[in-house]
């Protein structure tokens, strides 16, 4: 049985009203900010099933929008972040979209740039304010946001585990999981620590000749 | 220390402590963090209910899906302009609890008492009862532990999802919660606590979850200002001496039981009950 804290019965402080329709639409958004450039000048929302259906009525449209802001999930300006988006000029546009055999409360959140490629990545909100990053840029992944996490993509040769591995104990920090696929000899990992992540890190690890791509994000709060 | 009620009612009675004071010796015991630290985060719980069942009381507060809203006030100035039936205490318990129900449909900040759906009940009923006794703020958070314990131990023991156990686990527990904190500050039994907290879930056995067009909306506002009537009465019952002759521990039992006999229709999909009916589905087209 699980042990419960007072804070599981009387909490989460929230912006209602629903912990799955708006905190956890709030927290991908915030996720996918911090992974993506945030030069974006608009941004399009593909909205599947329970979140397609209810996204007026829980405000699910204005939480995502929050979130891309920056914002967190007990921000009340959460609200208004619509307006916001239009003040800082930044385009918004919905589309209600068969995702497929997905999470019913899923998105597809495609930040749309000037002078770079498009970037996307989609995200269900799985109840309590939990959330998963399913993809990103059509790379099938998984993370909760819950620690700090680093993607990296890289050109699979010998060792290069061991070096981001040595990296990371250099700074003293402990790998809590660490997930890698490949495909046509690119490798994707994504790795959860034990401790958050400073600038330097990701430019250390980014500096070893076969990292493709990298970003790093710290925890998002619920 | 405690997973069930009845451990509970030994665990004080053995301690000749109250119900609130094992529940802080709990979270000190299992999290770890310090008495300051613990007292810190409970009073700014206090505070985000503080504002949310006060915010509607004299303003319209409109839900974002335009389709419920602006009756926390309504309730709050008849009770101030008429004589009302069920008078001041039940009137004024009514309107805090839409005020917060109003607050999280209009994605203003509440704090989930269980649930985001109940988060009304717990707060309007301390707040009624601070009010009637002349409490501090101190008082009611103790009072917040207390309903806390009795929240853990039926999230233990059954469930406060309504899309698991329906109403009964969201807003009958939240009832059950703050009855039995309302009774610890009237200085009632650790016995009495836990029977008005039995007569709640009691009340209302069965009670479905059907959100109109899935909202956390209607009914579940009226379910929030009828769940502190439910915590306020069932106080008073306890407080009276009427004893209840199930146990909570079994009436917990017997409500998740009830709760999984629920179709799922009935369990927080919008399929069944007042979701289920021509004006339901008509106000789903609508948004």
């Amino acid at each position: 049985m699980k042990n419960y804290s007072v804070f599981d019965i009387l909490g989460p402080i929230m912006i209602g009203p629903s912990s799955s329709h708006t905190a956890g639409a709030a927290r991908i958004g915030k996720i996918a900010r911090e992974l993506a450039d945030d030069s974006f000048y608009r941004v399009t929302f593909y909205l599947h099933g329970s979140f397609a259906k209810t996204y007026k009525g829980h405000g699910t449209d204005k939480a995502l929008v929050a979130g891309i802001l920056g914002m967190n999930p007990s921000d009340e300006r959460i609200r208004d972040s619509l307006q916001i988006a239009k003040d800082k000029g930044i385009e918004i546009e919905f589309i209600e979209e068969d995702l497929g055999y997905v999470h019913p409360n899923t998105v597809k959140i495609l930040f749309h740039y000037k002078n770079l490629e498009d970037y996307y990545v989609i995200g269900s909100s799985i109840g309590g304010g939990n959330v998963i990053i399913t993809n990103i840029n059509g790379t099938d992944i998984e993370f909760s946001g819950d620690y700090p996490t680093i993607l990296i993509k890289y050109n699979d040769r010998k060792g290069v585990i061991s070096r981001i591995s040595s990296i990371l104990s250099n700074h003293d920090i402990n790998i809590a999981t660490m997930k890698v696929t490949r495909e046509n000899k690119i490798a994707t990992m994504i790795t959860e620590l034990d401790s958050a992540i400073e600038d330097g890190i990701i430019d250390e690890i980014a500096s070893l000749e076969e990292i493709i791509y990298i970003t790093g994000i710290n925890p998002i709060e619920r | 220390m405690f997973n069930t009620g009845s451990e509970l009612i030994k665990l004080c009675n053995e301690k000749n402590k109250k119900i609130s004071e094992i529940v802080i010796e709990k979270e000190l015991l299992n999290s770890g963090i310090k008495y300051d630290e613990l007292m810190n985060r409970m009073k700014e719980i206090l505070k985000t209910m503080e504002n949310s069942s006060k915010y509607s009381l004299d303003k319209e507060v409109v839900s974002v899906s335009r389709l419920t809203g602006g009756n926390a006030i309504k309730v709050e100035e008849y009770k101030n302009t008429h004589k009302t039936i069920c008078g001041d205490i039940i009137n004024s318990a009514m309107a805090m609890a839409l005020s917060t129900s109003e607050v999280n449909a209009s994605m203003g900040k509440i704090v989930a008492a269980p649930t985001a759906g109940a988060s009304g009940i717990v707060p309007a009923a301390l707040f009624t009862v601070k009010n009637r006794l002349n409490l501090s703020d101190e008082d009611i958070i103790s009072g917040l532990f207390t309903a806390a314990g009795i929240g853990e131990i039926v999230a233990r023991n059954a469930t406060v999802s309504g899309a698991e156990g329906g109403c009964q686990a969201e807003c009958g527990v939240a009832s059950a919660m703050a009855a039995a904190a309302v009774v610890e500050l009237a200085g009632g039994s650790v016995e009495s606590s836990l029977d008005a907290a039995s007569f709640c879930i009691i009340n209302v056995m069965g009670l479905v979850c059907d959100p109109v067009a899935g909202l956390v909306e209607y009914p579940c506002a009226l379910r929030n200002a009828s769940g502190v009537a439910n915590a306020l009465i069932s106080a008073d019952l306890a407080l009276a001496g009427v004893k209840s002759l199930v146990p909570f521990d079994e009436v917990v039992e017997a409500m998740y039981k009830v709760g999984k006999l629920l179709p799922e229709s009935l369990r927080e999909t919008a399929l069944g009950g007042i979701a289920d009916t021509e004006t339901g589905r008509e106000a789903k087209k609508r948004i």
